[in-house]
């Protein structure tokens, strides 16, 4: 039988390549790509536990209000991204160093 | 006993294809691929909801992930290439420290996952969930889904004002 451990293997599983992601990969739009996995892993998790107490619904509340937080991230993250290409002609996180960070 | 099999057959090849094109998104050299694999993500995970009786956010989840941020970041990447170049390759770098900071974080959780005794209130049956999800956020949850509501529109408005073009 299917139980809550198998969700939390998949939710653990996509939180680490989403980290892969954002450790590795230069481009910003990939960067993002990896947040939106680590939000999606948190999602299955806060589900899996609502499924799993009850019927209590509070967890799938929580996921609409990450999903929610997910699209305005990813609205706000492009414009920046494409603020940045404007400026610096390139989307190379290594190569945005004006700061010296 | 049948159909439980079946239901198995079906929870793995969806777990298969959501961590397989999760690893895809990661892997993959092309940008364009990576973010078609991450399709095949947003589907699998919505597909993990509608397993776990999550019918109204496995919707949510085909309606703003695949057709809202998918979307969206499809745009941002061909925004920001010039796609006469063909150019659209993502580079890596500091790959050996993040293997074994992503392998530690991975046994860490997994273990934390498999030795905590979680309290199970039992499986509830799956029944529809909108009528009741619309209840609590009209009800208990008014609050926070009224300040998300404002989150979204500064978002929406702090987002056209980064991009818009400085007027001359």
């Amino acid at each position: 039988m299917i139980g809550l451990s198998h969700y939390l293997v998949i939710s653990a599983a996509l939180f680490s390549l989403g980290m892969m992601g954002v450790l590795t990969r230069k481009n910003a739009v990939n960067v993002l790509m990896g947040v939106e996995l680590i939000l999606n892993s948190a999602n299955i998790n806060l589900v899996a536990f609502s499924r799993f107490s009850a019927g209590n619904l509070s967890g799938q509340i929580f996921a609409i209000f990450i999903i929610v937080v997910a699209a305005a991230e990813a609205a706000v993250g492009l414009a920046i991204v494409l603020s940045m290409y404007r400026i610096i002609k390139t989307i190379n996180l290594d190569q945005a160093d004006t700061l010296k960070g | 006993m049948d159909q439980n099999l079946l239901t198995q057959i079906v929870f793995y090849f969806f777990a298969v294809l959501t961590v397989g094109s999760a690893a895809a998104v990661v892997f993959s050299r092309s940008l364009i691929r990576s973010a078609f694999a991450l399709l095949f993500t947003f589907f699998g995970v919505a597909a993990l909801y509608a397993f776990l009786g999550a019918d109204f956010l496995a919707a949510t989840q085909m309606v703003i992930y695949v057709g809202g941020i998918l979307v969206l970041l499809l745009f941002g990447v061909m925004l920001t290439h010039k796609l006469y170049e063909l150019n659209l390759k993502s580079e890596t770098y500091q790959l050996l420290p993040a293997v074994v900071v992503v392998c530690g974080v991975f046994g860490v959780l997994v273990t934390f996952m498999m030795r905590t005794h979680w309290h199970s209130g039992g499986q509830s049956p799956a029944v529809p969930t909108t009528a009741a999800i619309g209840e609590l956020l009209m009800r208990d949850y008014v609050l926070p889904f009224e300040a998300a509501s404002i989150l979204l529109l500064i978002a929406l408005i702090g987002a056209a004002m980064i991009v818009r073009r400085k007027s001359e």
